[in-house]
């Protein structure tokens, strides 16, 4: 009987375990599968040729059968003249540049606006944080191309503010922000907003107020005081914040797409260009390569700092 | 102190004037009669009118809406065992990796999302002759990959903020993982299954860059319809098209908070009786 029962606990436990291991062996798998299997064959195809085929990039790897002597060979073929094109075309350095130039502006952008905020609604009275930071999200959860199409109205010739100004008397016929560089920022910034001020405000609210006091009652002005203690505290909330607009930004389509000008050039662009105009899959495969080395460290600082809150968290 | 305090609701005021004034300019116009979207000529909702029979359009909404409902119920599947790994299995092998994949998509370019998926696409369709061309299927699998992160990041920060003692309590008494996992846990983190259920659905709806990657022929999702629409010059359909999308959020965002704060007022109730009666 004794038997019996061990035999069942620990066939039981066994079950348990075994769950264990489904529950973590099906988004992994899943992962693996559609994440990281694709970078590497977006690495793959990036050493390949483009040609004129079905799908239109040359194999890396061949069988070549020599019918003489019986024997066959592996071939293996690697072309790296798709990174050479990289470097030697201006077009695509240029790209780089002004991607990580815009998402800089972006980012600063989204700092000088969403940290005050984040500040006001973390010194606000408790039961009106919540709501108050349900406000920031809120336009988040409206459609992000929804957003974009709304500034396209706002900042063409004729548009409100172009007809505001002019009515105002500062200007004397349309003035055309759209089609620009500003058009660009003043988008992205729009967009990404609410994850600046996200991050921000969790670090802020939950700072210590006594601290504060405890500068004020040792005589020091509240610039100071915010300078030396409220601005260190939350620089974990602005180095998140600012990865998780500046990384997105760089890499950025729809924004350049719809509000940039034709010499808005953006690494996102180019990349779709390559892929959808050229259809030569193996630049745009080098392109996206390239972009993720630009990235990369960008997103490990990102996972440390968010791997951090996490345990923090628990 | 007095001037800062200016200062800080002045700063408030324009950010959430910068976040909402163009939103609604958009309504505004969306009942301009003039086809000219920023000039004021009058009241019409023929705009509206003009949406209802626009087949196209229809066809992409409710297409979308297929691929959104799928996706983001698939996401709350394994977003909930990703956040249950993460939070409760402690140290296991691969772990590192295993976080990284969850958060990476998270910052990931669209454009490299897009392009890593149809080139694997292409290639399993070339080995293995699954999946058959591209279409629903494929732009479904995609939005499931890059929405489950956000998924397993808002179910993994409800566990770990959650207090773990009914669980371990439970597990003292002889409850099995799986019976306490649904008796215990699946209640406590319900309201982050239907918030990440939520954030998955608009993610999936609002995706043009990913879609435009991996979907097929006679696949056109309705963000891709307004895409090409909208880069052609603005209309007043789109208008009137993104005033019912922003009606729609927001009653279900209205929605949402008002149960949450009746189901948080609920538990609140039930925790002080269990206080006066224990």
């Amino acid at each position: 009987m004794n038997a019996v029962v061990s035999a069942l606990v620990s066939g039981l436990s066994r079950i348990g375990l075994w769950g264990r291991g489904v529950v973590v062996a099906i988004p992994y798998l899943w992962l693996l599968l559609f994440f990281m299997v694709p970078f590497l064959i977006v690495f793959g195809i990036s050493f390949s040729e483009s040609i004129i085929a079905q799908p239109p990039y040359s194999s890396l790897v061949d069988w070549l059968k020599d019918e003489d002597a019986g024997t066959s060979k592996l071939q293996i073929l690697l072309n790296i003249s798709n990174y050479f094109r990289l470097g030697g075309d201006d077009l695509y350095i240029l790209a780089y540049l002004n991607s990580l130039r815009i998402a800089a502006v972006t980012t600063l952008l989204c700092l000088a606006i969403g940290y005050p905020m984040a500040y006001a609604i973390a010194k606000a009275d408790p039961a009106r944080r919540g709501p108050l930071m349900m406000l920031v999200i809120l336009p988040f959860w409206t459609s992000f191309l929804i957003r974009i199409y709304a500034w396209i109205g706002i900042l063409k010739g004729n548009g409100v503010i172009s007809n505001l100004l002019e009515w105002v008397g500062l200007t004397s016929g349309p003035v055309e922000i759209l089609y620009s560089d500003w058009a660009v920022y003043i988008g992205m910034t729009y967009c990404y907003l609410p994850f600046m001020v996200l991050p921000l405000y969790s670090t802020l609210e939950k700072m210590d107020p006594s601290l504060l006091e405890a500068a004020a009652d040792l005589g020091s002005r509240p610039f100071k005081s915010f300078l030396s203690i409220t601005l260190p505290l939350s620089l974990p909330g602005i180095i998140a914040g600012s990865l998780l607009v500046f990384i997105p930004a760089v890499g950025e389509f729809v924004t350049p797409e719809l509000l940039g000008g034709p010499d808005t050039l953006m690494i996102g662009r180019v990349l779709w260009n390559e892929f959808f105009s050229n259809r030569d899959w193996p630049v745009a495969s080098a392109v996206a390569i390239a972009l993720l080395l630009v990235l990369v460290i960008p997103i490990m600082i990102f996972q440390h700092v968010q791997g951090k809150q996490a345990e923090a968290g628990r | 102190m007095k001037k800062r305090v200016g200062f800080l609701s002045w700063a408030l005021l324009f950010g959430y004037a910068f976040l909402y004034v163009p939103i609604a300019l958009l309504i505004v116009f969306s009942f301009n009669e003039s086809r000219l979207v920023t000039v004021w000529s009058g009241f019409s909702t023929k705009w509206y009118g003009e949406l209802l029979h626009n087949d196209a359009l229809l066809d992409a909404a409710f297409l979308s809406f297929q691929v959104a409902a799928v996706s983001a119920t698939l996401s709350v599947l394994l977003g909930t065992c990703a956040g249950l790994a993460l939070t409760r299995f402690g140290r296991f092998r691969g772990r590192t990796l295993f976080g990284g994949m969850i958060t990476a998509p998270l910052v990931m370019p669209e454009v490299i999302t897009g392009l890593s998926l149809l080139l694997l696409f292409v290639a399993m369709e070339q080995w293995l002759g699954w999946p058959d061309g591209r279409g629903v299927t494929t732009i479904t699998i995609a939005h499931t990959t890059f929405t489950m992160s956000y998924v397993a990041v808002v179910i993994q920060s409800r566990l770990a903020g959650m207090d773990g003692s009914l669980e371990e309590a439970a597990m003292d008494l002889g409850a099995r993982p799986a019976k306490v996992f649904f008796v215990i846990t699946l209640p406590l983190i319900a309201p982050a299954l239907v918030a990440g259920w939520l954030l998955a659905f608009t993610l999936s709806l609002d995706d043009v860059v990913v879609a435009s990657f991996v979907s097929g022929p006679g696949s056109t999702t309705l963000p891709m319809v307004i895409f090409s629409s909208v880069k052609f010059g603005i209309s007043p359909q789109i208008n009137a098209l993104a005033t019912l999308m922003v009606l729609v959020v927001a009653t279900g965002i209205f929605i949402a908070s008002i149960v949450m704060a009746r189901q948080d007022r609920q538990r609140k109730r039930d925790e002080q009786m269990a206080i006066q009666n224990g």
